[in-house]
């Protein structure tokens, strides 16, 4: 009785994320122990529910899931409009949704209702693709893209625009069409970074950019134009990494991290405090982790049972990396100030439910492959 | 598209995984290298950047080096005190802000004007002064109402301050805050610039600016742990400050208050030296100031009221104003005329009353002359007949080459600034200082009035009195000097200041016995004698009138001239004459004939100093008196 029910509570989870994912939030606490003790009992908190969420989701057969693609990503695209129109205003930026009961953020559901959304539509057109369904699943991902940008939450359209770009990618979008986008793109951020004086000098106006996305990006480019505004998180965080060095300061020792000279170091900066307390050794295991997360994920995808589950694992899966790309990129210096979290690690409840969410659906996708063989 | 069985759609789908999972491990690849640049190539830079964000250096400002006279009494020191400190930059509304303050601690108008000039000439993010000394109480008051002020604090500071005000104000000098110039001149001086980090307060005039750098000491440092927001989190280290050196003087306050006094209202100088050192022992330049209004910042009324002045107060009159000799050049003609081999003692003139040269006459003050003048009565009667005749024989090039070897005309080298060079009237000279050739030639008939101490001559009474001293010393010139040694605050011992004999003149002795002969019979029964009558001691004298104002052959009558265009009266002298102890030179200002203001006031530096005898009227010595 006690075994069957120990039982009915470990089965769903995948042995090897689960395994992973408790490494990687017991470092977190670890972490933020340090980072910032105050928060200690609202991040286990939110561990709890993280987990819980989890286990949930990984109890939903992935056919469930796929009856609910097209009314979540209706009731988004919705709710993304009332943001637009009635949205609250919060630091220059229109995010939130007060709807009397709860205040939403819309954009962070399209996290996991945009893949599931095109995964959707691509079983929908199984065997039948033609050149005309990228083109629609280009729109699906376009409009609310097009959304959160004008919010504007550079952060996550970059999330939500890849998780939906990867769905394409995997249900076999024309390398003809990848390359050339590839090959723009590189080019287009070579030029950026060669014509940046012109192009960040005052009064020139981005398309489709606010002012400070455009000053973020330009402080990237040249932080020390503005060491005391913008630039200055990013100088503290590469100045945190670097003095770190190979086996860094120590659990607590951080200068940067202990003096707050490190911006943001409970949430999107903590990978700075990492690197100054852990050195590049820690940084190396971190990332080792979060790279297994990342392959499990992809392991799970190449052996699903439809193109579903395939598309959303596959997607669920590189998205994770985008998130811990980017959010490194940006900290290390590399990439520019968008605020994009570091999985799993940094603080803030919202981010830690969504990712537990898409892990969640990983591991339903791993745990079903074998019982709908049809 | 063609129908596509699902094994080709699920091969082509894990292709596309590989693929993607080359291009995770690149793109963390790309991070690690990041990384690896950030934490192993460029540590060491990033490590001590991390270092510098935390690590504040904090200086600890020494105290400044104590002033005391050759007997020990203090003449600058410092106090402890509160004073009300604004920061312009952090205050929104200042004038506003003043005023609240106003209503706790009393804030004069001068405090305000004071302030409104201390923010005119300091970066608006130092911390100013606006209110110093504050009481116990007015502390308090503002303490309990802090938290209406950003911006504003109290702080506990050293002050200068000059226990005998006004006394010695020229020499002693004063300090103030450091301005815009000096800054710069400290910041391109990477020796002086840590050392004056903190430090608000610096030399500006006499002792306290030529001994900054003994008087300033060694400025500490305190390593504070900071964070972010500039708040200090721990001290790491401290190496505390050196306080400045204290500087024991040659001069003896007593004797500088009695000379001090001596002049009453009129404008003068003095200048006491000992022959055989070179230490001074009085350096007088009258009126003299507050040296405590300049601290902090003089106040715009009282510093008007120094500016305007007829008498100008702020004029160092013993070593930077130079006035004609007059009669007082005498004895040094005369010398130069035996050691040049023109004169001995014993040769004798007629004096008519007048001498005549190049068809114009050189009158003596005597109608009629002395009769027959031999070399110690023209100088005890004082007769300018002998020496028009004597530059006449001599020639400008002989009198200026002597004169100059006595110091004439240059910089003694005493150790505050602000010395000049005085005149010493020659051909080169005069070349030099005109600009029309016919201004530039140098006539014969000058060289007359040069005999007697007028014309071009103008020398500083520091010149005088080193020039009387280096006689009295019988040749031996010694540097002047006011600091006699310098007392090291770190184990109390005495750098003295060493007698340097400049130079050995190499006088005859006969000659200079003839001249100290004559100079104590001026003081018999010569033209000092009524100043000097039961002096109790042998001194040797000599009076001098430097005319201010030529009457061209018009009789002088001093009640008939104005104040200020009545002749400047001086004395020099030394004593004992057997064994000299104190030379000086005296100048007053449009005080008439030198043995009439002039004489007394030597007369009563003199007596104290030799005698220990206080001048009639002064109060007697009480402990702590003014």
């Amino acid at each position: 009785m006690l075994r069957r029910l120990l039982n009915r509570l470990i089965s769903p989870f995948d042995p090897w994320l689960t395994a992973l994912v408790v490494i990687l939030l017991s470092f977190t606490a670890i972490v933020m122990m340090s980072a910032s003790p105050e928060r200690m009992q609202a991040q286990l908190t939110n561990t709890c529910i993280g987990l819980g969420i989890m286990w949930i989701m990984a109890n939903i057969p992935p056919q469930r899931l796929q009856a609910l693609a097209v009314p979540l990503y209706v009731v988004g695209v919705v709710l993304l409009l009332g943001v637009e129109f009635f949205g609250e205003v919060s630091k220059g930026a229109q995010r939130w949704l007060d709807l009397k009961v709860v205040r939403l953020q819309p954009s962070e559901l399209f996290k996991i209702a945009m893949p599931l959304m095109l995964a959707w539509y691509f079983q929908q057109r199984e065997g039948a693709l033609k050149v005309l369904d990228f083109i629609v699943a280009t729109v699906l991902l376009g409009v609310p893209v097009g959304l959160i940008v004008i919010q504007p939450d550079l952060g996550t359209a970059i999330l939500v625009l890849s998780a939906g770009f990867f769905v394409i990618f995997f249900a076999g979008l024309s390398w003809k069409l990848i390359v050339p986008a590839v090959v723009i793109g590189v080019a287009a951020i070579v030029a950026v970074v060669s014509y940046q004086d012109q192009i960040c000098a005052d009064g020139v106006q981005w398309p489709g950019l606010r002012d400070y996305q455009k000053h973020r990006i330009c402080t990237l480019l040249d932080p020390t134009t503005d060491p005391l505004g913008k630039g200055f998180h990013t100088i503290q965080s590469t100045i945190a990494i670097g003095s770190g060095g190979l086996l860094g300061k120590g659990w607590k020792q951080g200068t940067q991290a202990q003096l707050e000279f490190i911006p943001e170091r409970h949430t999107d900066f903590i990978f700075a405090v990492i690197s100054e307390e852990w050195g590049l050794i820690g940084d190396l295991g971190l990332m080792t982790v979060l790279l297994l997360i990342i392959f499990r994920g992809l392991v799970i995808a190449a052996g699903a049972h439809n193109v579903f589950s395939r598309l959303l694992a596959g997607a669920l899966s590189l998205s994770f990396f985008v998130y811990a790309f980017v959010n490194i990129g940006m900290v290390s210096g590399v990439l520019p100030v968008v605020g994009v979290p570091l999985p799993l690690v940094s603080y803030g409840g919202t981010a830690l439910v969504t990712l537990c969410l898409g892990i969640g659906v990983l591991m339903s996708i791993a745990r079903h492959r074998s019982t709908n063989q049809s | 598209m063609e129908f596509k069985p699902p094994e080709q759609e699920i091969s082509r789908f894990r292709t596309r995984v590989l693929w993607a999972s080359v291009f995770v491990l690149v793109c963390f690849g790309l991070l690690v290298s990041r990384l690896y640049w950030l934490q192993v190539t460029r540590h060491d830079y990033y490590a001590t950047r991390a270092e510098d964000n935390r690590i504040s250096l904090v200086p600890i400002v020494p105290n400044r080096g104590l002033i005391v006279d050759r007997n020990g009494v203090v003449l600058a020191r410092n106090y402890s005190a509160y004073t009300l400190e604004l920061t312009p930059s952090r205050i929104p509304n200042l004038d506003q802000t003043i005023d609240e303050l106003a209503k706790l601690i009393d804030i004069q108008q001068k405090d305000r004007k004071r302030f409104k000039k201390l923010m005119e000439e300091s970066r608006t993010f130092e911390s100013l002064p606006l209110r110093n000394r504050l009481s116990d109480e007015e502390v308090a008051r503002f303490i309990a109402q802090r938290f209406r002020f950003p911006g504003v604090d109290i702080k506990a500071r050293l002050f200068r301050q000059y226990p005998e005000g006004e006394l010695a104000s020229h020499l002693l000098g004063y300090i103030g805050r450091i301005n815009d110039r000096e800054k710069k001149a400290i910041e391109d001086d990477e020796t002086r610039a840590p050392n004056y980090r903190g430090t608000e307060h610096i030399g500006k005039s006499g002792l306290e600016q030529s001994y900054e750098e003994v008087l300033h000491g060694v400025t500490g440092f305190e390593q504070i742990e900071v964070d972010a927001g500039g708040r200090a989190v721990r001290s790491l280290a401290r190496t505390p400050p050196v306080p400045g050196d204290k500087l024991v003087l040659t001069v003896d306050s007593k004797l500088q208050k009695i000379a001090e006094d001596a002049f009453g209202d009129r404008r003068g100088a003095l200048v006491a030296i000992e022959p055989g050192t070179g230490g001074v022992l009085a350096l007088v330049s009258k009126p003299t100031f507050d040296p405590n209004l300049f601290v902090d910042g003089i106040d715009s009324q009282s510093w008007d009221a120094l500016n305007t002045s007829p008498d100008h107060p702020l004029l160092q009159r013993a070593i930077y104003s130079s006035y004609p000799p007059g009669s007082t050049f005498k004895p040094f003609m005369a010398l130069a005329a035996l050691e040049t081999g023109k004169r001995t003692a014993q040769q004798a003139i007629s004096d008519p009353g007048f001498f005549w040269f190049g068809g114009h006459q050189f009158r003596d003050d005597k109608k009629g002359g002395h009769g027959s003048v031999d070399m110690v009565k023209s100088i005890v009667v004082s007769c300018d007949t002998y020496y028009y005749q004597l530059a006449n024989d001599m020639g400008i090039d002989l009198i200026a080459s002597f004169m100059g070897e006595l110091g004439f005309g240059s910089r003694t080298g005493i150790d505050i600034n602000g010395e000049s060079t005085g005149v010493l009237p020659s051909p080169a000279w005069k070349k030099k200082r005109f600009k029309t050739p016919e201004m530039r030639k140098w006539y014969a008939g000058e060289t007359i009035s040069i005999g007697i101490g007028q014309g071009y001559n103008s020398y500083t009474m520091l010149q005088m009195a080193h020039a009387v001293a280096t006689v009295a010393a019988d040749g031996v010139m010694y540097k002047p000097h006011l600091v006699q040694y310098v007392q090291s605050s770190r184990d109390d011992k005495r750098r003295p200041i060493e007698p340097q004999p400049v130079k050995r003149l190499g006088y005859t002795t006969e000659h200079l016995a003839t001249i100290k002969r004559a100079m104590v019979e001026v003081n018999k029964w010569g033209t000092g004698a009524r100043a000097f009558a039961n002096a109790g001691y042998t001194s040797a004298g000599k009076t001098g009138t430097a005319q201010v104002f030529s009457l061209k052959g018009a009789e002088y009558k001093t009640h008939a001239v104005g104040e200020r265009l009545r002749d400047h009266a001086l004395f020099i002298a030394f004593a004992p004459a057997e064994d000299p102890k104190i030379a000086l030179a005296v100048l007053v200002e449009n005080g008439g004939f030198g043995a009439e203001s002039a004489a007394p006031i030597a007369r009563q530096v003199l007596d104290y100093y030799l005698l220990g005898k206080m001048p009639q009227g002064a109060a007697p010595e009480q402990p702590g008196a003014e």
